[in-house]
C-alpha cells in the first residue's frame, strides 16, 4: 500500500493558483517597499566589490574593509545600533577591528565609535604608542579630520558633544592622509567646508570604492550644516571630486563604486545626476541672489520645485525649506 | 516492478497537480521571443530618429516638476565627458536605432528557462530577465541602466517587471524618468513580428502610467555591430559646469509649437494630451503664428 501524505491547504491553494493562471509576480508587486521596511529595523551587509562591504540600517551607511590585516570601518552608525553593527561585522570577518575612520562628526556616523573601538585593537609599537599614548593597543584607532575632534571635545553652544571614548585618537589637518591596510592604499581626502568643516571622503584604491560620507546622499537634498562650517559650494566641490576620481566602465556604469552617507549603493553615473541637480539649484539661487532677492523671495520662487518630488521633504529634520535657506546663506557668505 | 502512480485524490487536486507540472515548462501558447530582430521606425519616427524637438512634451502624462526639468534642460549637457557614453534605460532603449537580439539561458538538466537576455546595438546595452522566480533586490542595492528584471508569462506574452533603474529619459529632450520608477514591459510575438509595449510607472514625474509600443521584425541574417564608446573633450569647459536654462529663460520653447502649428498649451503635455478626446480641445486652443518660410511637415 502506498501511503500518501495529506496535501496541506497551502499547497492545494498554490497548485490552484497555477491552474487558474494567476501570475506569481502579483505577490511581490512591491518588493522594494518590503525590503525598505526590513532595512530600517536591521543592519544588513551588502558586498560592494574587492574587500569592501556596506552596512545599512544603523543610521548613516557604514563601510567595512576586511582582509588579513583586520577590519577597517568608515563610520560607526548610531550608538544604540553598536551591538548590531558589531554582529554584522563579525559575520564578515573574525579578524580584529583595527581602524575606524569618521567621515564627519554627526552622531549617526560616529555614535558607535566608543563601543566599536573598544571591541578592537590597534597594532601598537614603533611610534604608534608614542603618538596616542599607552592605550594605543587596547582599542581600534579612530581617525578623522581635526575639526571632528574639535567639535566633539568642544561643542558649540547648543550642540551636543560626545563622550571622550568616542573621540578620534588620530587626526589630520592636511588635504589628505594615506594609509595602507589589507593590501590596498587608502586615501582620506578632506573636502573643506562641505557638509561640515570636518568632512573626509575615503578612497579604497584597489577595491575601487569611495566612501563619500554625507557629501553624497541618495535619499534627499544634501544636508548643509552651516553651524558646523558647511557650505553648498563645498558640497559641490566634493561631488566634483568624486566625479574626478571615479572611472566608470562601459556605458558610464560600474567601475568605481560609491557608498553614500545615506541611501543606496551607487556608481559615478548616480553621482553625476546628483551633482547636476545640486549645481542647477545652486546656479538658480545664485542668480536670484545676484538680482537682490531676499530669502523669502527665493523661497517663494521655489527654485527646487522640479526636484522636490524626488528629494524634497516638508517634514523631518531636513526640509526643502531648510535646504533652500542653507544654499542662500552659503552664497551670501 | 514500479507501481503506476494513481490519482486517488479529488478531481480538483489532480487538476492542480497537472497544472503545477505544466507550469514547469513553457506552455504551448507561449511565444518564445528569442531571435534576431530588426527595428521598425514608422511609429514616432520624428521623435526617435531626428530626435524630439525642444519643448515638445505633448502626449506625456507629466507633472509640473517634469515640465520644469524639460524647460531647464540644455542639450549641451550631453557633451559633458561624464554624459557622452551614458546608455539609455532599459525601458527607453527599445526606441533607439537598435538591432535587437534575445536569447534564453536554459538549465541543462531541467531544460527550464532561467532567464532571457537582450542585447541592443545602441550602447551595447544588455538586460537580463530572470524567469526563475527570484526576488528583486533590497532598496539599498545598486540601480543600473538595465535595472533588475523578472519575467512571467501572461498567456502568450512575456511580462517583464523592472525595478532598480537609474534615472533616464521619458523623452530625449530633458523630460526625465526618475530612479524610483518601475517599468512593466510586455513582449508580444506574432510569428515574425515582435511588439514591445512598455508601461512606465513613475511616482516622481508622471501623473498616470505612460505606455508606448515599439515594433521589430524577425531578421535572422542581421549583423550586430559592436558599440564602443570613448569619452572625448568636445568643448574646453571648466570642470563642474552644468549647462541649464534658468527658469523662465529658455528661448527655444516656442519654436516647436510655432513650427508645427500646435497650440503652445498642448505642447506642454500632461495626461489629457494622451487621449483622443483632446483633439476637440486642440481646436479651441490658440496657436502661435508660423515662422516665415513655410510650415514644417507634421
Amino acid at each position: 500500500m502506498i501511503e500518501r501524505s495529506r496535501p496541506s491547504t497551502a499547497l492545494l491553494a498554490a497548485a490552484a493558483l497555477f491552474v487558474l493562471g494567476i501570475p506569481a509576480g502579483i505577490a511581490r508587486a512591491q518588493p522594494a517597499t518590503a525590503a525598505a521596511d526590513l532595512a530600517r529595523s536591521e543592519v544588513h551587509a551588502l558586498a560592494v566589490q574587492g574587500s569592501v562591504y556596506m552596512l545599512v540600517g544603523a543610521g548613516g551607511n557604514i563601510t567595512v574593509q576586511i582582509g588579513d590585516d583586520g577590519v577597517l570601518l568608515v563610520d560607526t552608525g548610531l550608538a544604540r545600533m553598536s551591538g548590531q553593527v558589531l554582529a554584522a561585522v563579525r559575520k564578515l570577518s573574525q579578524r580584529p577591528i583595527r581602524y575606524i575612520i569618521n567621515t564627519h562628526v554627526d552622531a549617526d556616523h560616529t555614535g558607535g565609535n566608543e563601543v566599536i573601538a573598544q571591541a578592537g585593537s590597534t597594532i601598537a609599537g614603533g611610534n604608534v604608542v608614542g603618538n596616542i599614548g599607552a592605550s594605543a593597543g587596547s582599542q581600534a584607532a579612530i581617525l578623522a579630520f581635526q575639526a571632528v575632534l574639535d567639535r566633539m571635545a568642544s561643542p558649540s553652544a547648543g550642540q551636543a558633544g560626545a563622550p571622550q571614548g568616542a573621540w578620534p585618537t588620530e587626526t589630520y589637518t592636511t588635504a589628505e592622509r594615506k594609509l595602507f591596510f589589507n593590501g590596498e592604499g587608502i586615501q582620506m581626502l578632506h573636502i573643506p567646508a562641505a557638509h561640515t568643516d570636518g568632512d573626509t571622503m575615503v578612497f579604497f584604491r584597489r577595491s575601487d570604492v569611495i566612501s563619500a560620507g554625507d557629501i553624497f546622499v541618495t535619499n534627499g537634498y544634501p544636508i548643509v550644516d552651516l553651524a558646523r562650517g558647511g557650505n553648498i559650494q563645498g558640497v559641490i566641490a566634493g561631488l566634483n571630486r568624486i566625479i574626478e576620481l571615479a572611472i566608470p566602465a562601459d556605458e558610464q556604469e560600474d567601475g568605481t563604486l560609491i557608498i553614500p552617507g545615506h541611501g543606496r549603493l551607487c556608481d559615478v553615473a548616480d553621482v553625476v545626476f546628483y551633482q547636476e541637480m545640486v549645481t542647477i539649484i545652486r546656479d538658480r539661487v545664485a542668480d536670484m541672489v545676484k538680482r537682490g532677492m531676499t530669502l523669502d523671495q527665493v523661497e517663494a520662487a521655489r527654485p527646487t520645485r522640479d526636484y522636490d518630488p524626488r528629494y524634497g521633504s516638508t517634514t523631518g529634520f531636513w526640509t526643502t525649506e531648510k535646504f533652500v535657506a542653507a544654499v542662500y546663506q552659503s552664497l551670501k557668505r | 516492478m514500479r507501481k503506476p502512480i494513481r490519482c486517488t485524490h479529488t478531481a480538483a487536486l489532480c487538476a492542480s497537480l497537472i497544472g503545477a507540472g505544466l507550469a514547469c515548462f513553457p506552455a504551448w501558447a507561449q511565444e518564445d521571443p528569442s531571435g534576431s530582430w530588426s527595428p521598425r521606425f514608422h511609429e514616432d519616427w520624428l521623435e526617435r530618429i531626428p530626435g524630439p524637438e525642444i519643448g515638445d512634451y505633448a502626449g506625456l502624462p507629466i507633472n509640473d516638476a517634469a515640465r520644469l526639468r524639460g524647460d531647464s534642460w540644455d542639450a549641451t549637457l550631453i557633451e559633458l565627458p561624464e554624459n557622452q557614453c551614458r546608455a539609455h534605460g532599459s525601458d527607453y532603449g527599445w526606441r533607439g536605432p537598435s538591432n535587437l537580439r534575445i536569447w534564453p539561458e536554459v538549465d541543462r538538466a531541467t531544460q527550464r528557462v532561467i532567464a532571457y537576455h537582450t542585447h541592443l546595438s545602441a550602447y551595447g546595452a544588455e538586460q537580463t530577465i530572470w524567469m526563475d522566480g527570484r526576488a528583486h533586490p533590497p532598496e539599498y542595492a545598486r540601480h543600473t541602466w538595465a535595472g533588475f528584471s523578472t519575467g512571467e508569462w501572461d498567456g502568450d506574452s512575456l511580462v517583464v517587471t523592472t525595478t532598480h533603474l537609474k534615472e533616464n529619459w521619458i523623452r530625449r529632450n530633458g523630460i526625465p524618468r526618475s530612479d524610483l520608477a518601475t517599468a512593466r514591459v510586455h513582449l508580444m510575438r506574432h510569428g515574425n513580428y515582435l511588439t514591445v509595449a512598455v508601461l512606465v510607472y513613475d511616482p516622481v514625474y508622471l501623473t498616470e502610467p505612460f505606455m508606448r509600443t515599439t515594433d521589430f521584425v524577425f531578421d535572422p541574417q542581421q549583423q550586430m555591430a559592436p558599440w564602443p564608446c570613448e569619452v572625448v573633450d568636445e568643448v574646453d569647459r571648466a570642470p563642474g559646469i552644468v549647462p541649464s536654462h534658468l527658469p523662465g529663460q529658455n528661448p527655444f520653447l516656442e519654436e516647436y509649437p510655432a513650427k508645427y502649428g500646435i497650440p503652445p498649451a498642448a505642447a506642454r503635455g500632461g495626461a489629457p494630451t494622451m487621449y483622443p478626446e483632446y483633439m476637440l480641445e486642440l481646436k479651441r486652443l490658440p496657436r502661435l503664428p508660423r515662422p516665415a518660410g513655410g510650415a514644417a511637415q507634421p
